[in-house]
């Protein structure tokens, strides 16, 4: 008999690019998405609607034209003050939900990034991959939003499209910082309550998105400077009204601008040391 | 030692299927109280969020709109308006946390109920009492919050002594229900429907503004949700406008109670003992 | 522990006397259409370590629910400490111990406080249960760990705490479904003598498994299931002895060269030809390796063993069970 012949696999040895990488990691959950686009419509689109409805449009009726609400919005119906405010708040909120829950358990539940730093991937490409992709989501949900608000009336102005970028920079500083805090989580989550609770609610509260911050008492005042959201809201609503003046908008965009770039060097570093664990 | 005895059970569970209530449901809270000691800031931080909200939303949205008519007509302060609301609104919202997503969790991922069932609890003993550790967990943040009123100087009646336990009765119903519902649930992806439950029921239910801005069709919708008759029955008490139609309100809620807690151990029973 | 035999009565069929701890006639589960468990007589005594043994789907889950009160029957009588699982569950339950296949530990509580909680579910007093909890971190080799939450835990160390936690009311019947699976070899010998002390000490157990080593190291008696049914049922060296010859021998061939099964058949008892190799049953291994080799075939390996409770298996259903 024939001594046996050894083959020697060989595999395809093919790894993609930086970018490349970041890409394939959106192109994972936009896979996801296509199927399941549907149960996320209510966060993403009905939650803002019924905050504009009960605020904008409810609340909005009670103000109504009288001399404190016009002291308050400059003159300007109080839909129309809101809206540009909303839309920054909801990218900052969906920016939370995502940022939490579904990274721990793409860490531990689900293990998904395990699975893709498993190949060529690196764990910073898994961690930005997935930044771009809470991005790219609430881009496009804050447009439908903005639709949203047309019917309703609470659009003056193109202006409102240079608001829906503001309120996507001020989803991406959030959500990389938050991005960034629960790669270290370990637990079951029980530090998202606390986060949830101390940080995104009292954020989405003072940050003058419901009524000029300047009403707030004199020691709450700190809280508002240091919150993204209010930053964001300061840009999207003065691109929304025209009424922003040049530097304390750059100011502004300097702080979100900052805060993204510490977040996202924040997520490369810690999801390339979990995931090398 | 002797064998561990099982104690005689009341005859109104006789109604249940046999060997589903072994009356040892306080143990069950034992086990919660427990387990909190190790989670305690989350346990302590539920208490902030309504506070938060009273914060912003009187001085801020207060500084909109000034006074605004109260239960009989007279004015009061926009912070007195709206307090009794959030009081209410937690109720909700505790209850509902804890029965749903936290019962959901432990049903399908943390196999507990399995390992109590295990035991002599039977599936009422479950229910009882992940309803009663909420409706404790709730009372102690209505008393704190009722205290922060007081505090504020938003409270107008000694009938509010009487909003902790109508806070509880709005909890328990709300956890009743909660938990029925989640035993229906089959996915994270239902959950969305609760959020869909709840948030507009937040919103809408005259907890920040009144009934008087909507048109007669949607004020008959809203006064339709549960929600509403809990704003109406803390705003009833806490600014001492009382009446029979507040017993209206409290019906609302036992029949919330019963149907919760029948379907609820009625449907752990298939999940659970198939 | 004293377990005194009793009367037995089983409802239905008026009253039995019986010295059986379980005990199952024409006991049948069915989900909708599917039937899990389908008419199985079992009698278990006091002190014996009785085995289910089966592939994934034998029905020996199904089987251990329904004795641990958390399944009803679909039809047939079933017995457990002399009472009626369905009306009696609570009573019952309160005198068994459960450890089930997948470990269900509060990962709330702490190592101690999970042993502490779980006996407080029986109603024993707290002081009682603070006592028990320390002896059991003790029979759990966990008590350096008492203070750990449960996830910083090993496998093998959450394995042992369940088994503890099933101890903590002193139970008279013991159920284990699956102890072992997903456990490292020495994890699986510490508990093996874990269960061998209970057994000394008089309780009852009732173990599933789908290893053959682990049947054959615990059990005294025990009933091979399949599909629903029960196959064979004895003590394992009866069955060996009823079912398979006293050797096994092991041959692989290169997939290119093999032969078939017919040109092996004449030099042993029976052959079995599984994906990967041939089994030979025969009363001497050696000599008939050496018949095989001599008569010009070349494995690529060959292995002489005793027999086991594996062959019994496949004797019984054709199939090995790890497939």
């Amino acid at each position: 008999m024939a001594a046996p012949t050894v083959t020697v696999a060989r595999s395809t040895g093919r790894a993609p690019t930086a970018l490349g990488g970041v890409g394939r990691v959106v192109e994972h959950h936009w896979r996801w998405y296509r199927r399941n686009w549907r149960a996320t419509a209510v966060s993403s689109i009905l939650q803002p609607l019924l905050f504009l409805l009960a605020f904008g449009v409810g609340f909005g009726a009670l103000v109504g034209s009288g001399p404190q609400a016009a002291a308050a919005t400059g003159g300007v119906p109080y839909l129309v003050w809101l809206a540009p405010a909303l839309l920054a708040m909801s990218a900052a909120q969906s920016a939370a939900f995502d940022s939490t829950y579904p990274i721990l358990s793409g860490f531990k539940w689900q293990r998904i990034y395990l699975a893709m730093s498993a190949g060529p991937i690196t764990g910073a490409q898994v961690g930005l991959g997935v930044l771009a992709w809470t991005g790219m989501k609430m881009f496009w949900s804050g447009a439908v939003y903005v639709v949203v608000i047309a019917i309703f009336g609470g659009v003056q102005g193109p202006g409102i499209i240079v608001s829906l970028l503001a309120a996507l920079l001020t989803g991406l500083a959030v959500a990389s910082l938050i991005t960034a805090f629960a790669a270290t989580v370990e637990n079951e989550g029980n530090a998202f309550s606390a986060l949830f609770r101390f940080v995104v609610i009292p954020m989405t509260l003072f940050s003058g998105t419901f009524f000029p911050v300047d009403r707030l008492p004199e020691w709450v005042q700190p809280v508002v400077w240091i919150s993204p959201l209010w930053h964001g809201t300061e840009v999207a609503r003065g691109a929304a009204l025209g009424t922003w003046q040049l530097l304390p908008t750059l100011g502004h965009l300097a702080v979100l601008v900052g805060l993204l770039v510490v977040g996202s060097v924040l997520v490369a570093r810690l999801f390339t040391r979990r995931l090398a664990t | 030692m002797s064998a561990p005895t099982v104690p005689a059970v009341p005859s109104v569970w006789r109604l249940l299927p046999a060997g589903s209530y072994a009356g040892r449901a306080r143990m069950m809270m034992v086990r919660s109280a427990t387990a909190s000691r190790r989670t305690w800031p989350a346990f302590v931080s539920g208490f902030f969020e309504p506070v938060f909200y009273l914060l912003a939303m009187g001085t801020g949205l207060g500084s909109l709109v000034g006074d605004l008519p109260g239960p009989d007509g007279q004015p009061i302060s926009y912070a007195a308006f709206i307090a009794p609301g959030l009081l209410a609104a937690s109720a909700m919202n505790g209850a509902v946390f804890d029965s749903t997503y936290n019962v959901f969790f432990k049903l399908h991922y943390a196999r507990l109920y399995d390992s109590m069932l295990a035991t002599p609890l039977g599936p009422v003993d479950v229910a009882l009492g992940e309803i009663g550790w909420a409706l404790l967990r709730g009372g102690l943040y209505a008393t704190a919050f009722l205290s922060v009123m007081a505090g504020f100087g938003l409270i107008a009646s000694p009938w509010a002594l009487l909003a902790l336990p109508a806070a509880l009765s709005v909890a328990f119903a709300f956890a009743a229900v909660g938990m029925a519902a989640t035993s229906f649930m089959r996915s994270w992806q239902d959950f969305d429907l609760v959020t869909l439950a709840v948030l507009p029921m937040f919103l809408f239910s005259t907890t920040f503004y009144p009934l008087s801005v909507y048109p007669r069709w949607l004020q008959v919708v809203v006064e339709c949700l549960p929600l509403y008759h809990a704003v109406e029955l803390m705003r009833g008490l806490t600014t001492g406008v009382v009446g029979l139609g507040l017993l209206g309100h409290l019906g609302y809620f036992v029949v919330m109670v019963v149907v919760g807690v029948v379907v609820a151990s009625r449907r752990l029973e298939t999940l659970l003992l198939r | 522990m004293v377990i005194a035999a009793r009367p037995v009565g089983v409802s239905g069929y008026g009253l039995v006397v019986s010295d059986a701890l379980v005990q199952a006639r024409g006991l049948r589960k069915s989900f909708g259409a599917f039937e899990a468990v389908r008419g199985i007589d079992v009698d278990v005594a006091p002190g014996e370590v009785f085995g289910f043994l089966g592939p994934n789907g034998a029905g020996k889950s199904s089987t251990m629910r329904m004795i641990a009160c958390v399944s009803p029957r679909s039809a047939g009588t079933l017995s457990v400490l002399g009472m009626d699982p369905g009306s009696d569950g609570p009573r019952i339950r309160a005198r068994i111990g459960v450890v089930p296949q997948l470990d269900n530990l509060d990962a709330e509580l702490s190592v101690r406080e999970n042993l502490e909680i779980y006996g407080r579910y029986f109603g024993l007093p707290r002081r009682h249960v603070r006592e028990k909890a320390t002896e059991l971190l003790e029979f759990a080799q966990l008590t350096e760990r008492a203070g750990d939450t449960v996830e910083e835990l090993s496998g093998g160390m959450k394995r042992r705490l369940t088994i503890a936690r099933s101890l903590v009311n002193d139970p008279e019947l013991l159920l284990l479904d699956e102890p072992t699976t997903g456990l490292d070899p020495q994890a699986r010998h510490l508990l093996w003598d874990r269960l061998y002390r209970l057994k000394r000490e008089g309780v009852t157990q009732i173990v599933t498994t789908h290893y053959m080593d682990e049947a054959e190291q615990l059990c005294d008696r025990l009933v091979v299931m399949d599909g629903g049914v029960i196959a064979a049922e004895g003590a394992p060296a009866e069955l060996i002895g009823r079912y398979s010859t006293r050797e096994v021998l092991e041959l692989r061939f290169d997939p290119e060269h093999r032969p078939s099964a017919a040109a092996l058949e004449r030099h042993a008892d029976r052959v079995e030809e599984l994906p990967d190799r041939f089994l030979l049953y025969t009363s001497d291994g050696e000599r008939t390796q050496g018949d095989v080799v001599g008569a010009g075939f070349v494995p690529l390996s060959s292995l002489v063993r005793r027999s086991s409770l594996e062959d019994v298996f496949l004797r019984l259903t054709g199939r090995t069970l790890v497939d």
